[in-house]
């Protein structure tokens, strides 16, 4: 069975490649499908591969610019990109993150944080899992209501709607972002991406997860343009951090593209599965998504009050993100061929219904 | 067309965005330093070529990686359409509704 390992030309360690392509499916699965880097599930998954830490997360955030930017490919055919939008809001992150990794730095320099930044990680993490439970909770009593009154449901109908306070703001200039059909102050998606961009710096993450619920809440983007346009974020950013953790020496490249593989199929499938899935059923998994990191901290932090099981709850972690992967990656996988077969259904339907 | 220089000019900007320290991932954090050196006395072709190169500079390590990344990316993402538009699904358009 020695054919499927590989050796490793730079780390110089034999790794299960088909642990490789199975791990970038499921990845590349639900960053196409939430328009996330997924960095948090990637690191362990190299981990239990054998992967050495020093190279996994150069790999990781190589093989996540390449994934995003298939999933990009395809979510801006489906017109779920607002590149104006993107374009500004990078600026804003990149100069956000750049405060906020040079605060924490300021801030070590003081003291020990990284238990405070974790635990601020967590509270960050319930504020979004109670906005998006919230949101859903809001929409379904206003279904119901809509239900009662006229019988009929708005499609397009949403639970919270902070963005319409903020979108009150005038402050020049104005923006009209066509794609995602918003037009409000430019200060507010540059300080919605700065502030997001200063998170992430500090707390030491991609953004995704704090990102795209930001489009959708505050700026008021459609679910699938959040997802799209944040992907494209990604990818650019993404590139960027590849390329200064490789100056570093820490990127193992191979491994990067044998991740690519799988991602490049697991991309398509989530950004599909997007066509599929409601607005609302993405912002559900993706509150999931967002317990699921919660609780992987929850066990990073345990060893702390009981250090005698640190090896334990390291496991625990690590199993337990795989464990949300799979479940998750499956999840929008089974809707995507779901939604698939049933529209080529339709379609040999139609096409007989003509031809008789 | 707009759409295109919209892209264009997405790239370009990344190019001129030099800021150090843009490292994503979680828990990512500041890189401690280290020298690694790859060991090539098991390896032949292209991956000691590719290993040699890593271990004589790492600007054109980082170069190739950098330019190989997206090229890669486009190419798998172009296979994996090609595979998608089999299946006989629309992949341009998609109801917009959010319930």
């Amino acid at each position: 069975m020695e054919w499927l390992y590989i050796l490793m030309p730079i780390a110089g360690v034999k790794i299960f490649w088909p642990g490789l392509i199975v791990l970038g499916i499921g990845v590349g699965i639900i960053g196409g499908f939430f328009g996330m880097g997924g960095a948090w599930m990637v690191t362990p998954g190299l981990n239990i591969l054998g992967f050495p830490m020093a190279f996994a997360i150069g790999t990781d955030i190589a093989h996540m610019a390449g994934k995003s930017l298939i999933s990009t490919m395809r979510h801006g055919k489906f017109g779920n990109v607002d590149y104006k939008l993107g374009l500004i809001m990078l600026v804003g992150t990149v100069i956000g993150f750049e405060v906020g990794a040079q605060m924490i730095m300021w801030l070590e320099r003081m003291g020990s944080v990284e238990k405070v930044v974790r635990y601020m990680y967590l509270v960050l993490l319930a504020l979004i899992a109670w906005m998006v439970f919230a949101d859903v909770a809001k929409k379904k009593r206003k279904d119901r209501e809509a239900l009662a009154t006229t019988g009929e449901v708005d499609k397009l109908s949403t639970g919270l709607e902070w963005h319409k306070t903020f979108h009150k703001i005038k402050i020049p200039p104005m923006v009209h972002l066509e794609t995602a059909g918003i037009y409000c102050s430019a200060w507010l998606p540059i300080i919605v991406s700065f502030a997001t961009g200063w998170l992430a710096g500090i707390l030491g993450i991609g953004g995704g997860l704090i990102r795209m619920p930001s489009l959708i809440y505050i700026l008021g983007c459609p679910t699938h343009i959040a997802v799209g346009t944040d992907l494209f974020e990604v990818a650019i950013s993404g590139l960027y951090g590849a390329a200064t953790y490789t100056f570093k020496g820490r990127t193992e490249l191979v491994a990067a593209i044998i991740m690519l593989v799988g991602a490049s199929v697991g991309a398509q499938v989530g950004t599909v599965a997007t066509k599929y899935i409601k607005g609302y059923g993405i912002r559900i998994a993706f509150g999931c998504a967002v317990i699921g990191c919660a609780i992987s901290i929850v066990l990073k932090l345990a060893p702390s009050f009981l250090p005698q099981y640190k090896v334990a709850f390291d496991n625990a972690a690590t199993f337990f993100v795989l464990a949300v992967v799979a479940a998750l990656s499956t999840y929008i996988a089974v809707k995507m061929v779901q939604g698939a077969k049933a529209e080529v259904a339709g379609k040999k339907k139609a096409a007989m219904a003509r031809a008789a | 067309m707009s759409r295109i220089w919209t892209k264009l000019g997405g790239w370009v900007f990344f190019v001129l965005v030099v800021m150090p320290e843009l490292a994503l991932a979680a828990g990512g954090g500041p890189v401690a330093p280290m020298v690694i050196v790859a060991d090539t006395r098991n390896l032949t072709g292209l991956m000691k070529w590719w290993a040699d190169l890593y271990n004589h500079s790492y600007v054109w390590f980082t170069v190739l990686t950098v330019v190989l990344i997206p090229v890669i990316g486009v190419i798998m993402g172009t296979l994996a359409d090609i595979v998608m538009t089999h299946i006989g699904i629309d992949l341009k358009s998609r109801e917009l509704a959010e319930h």
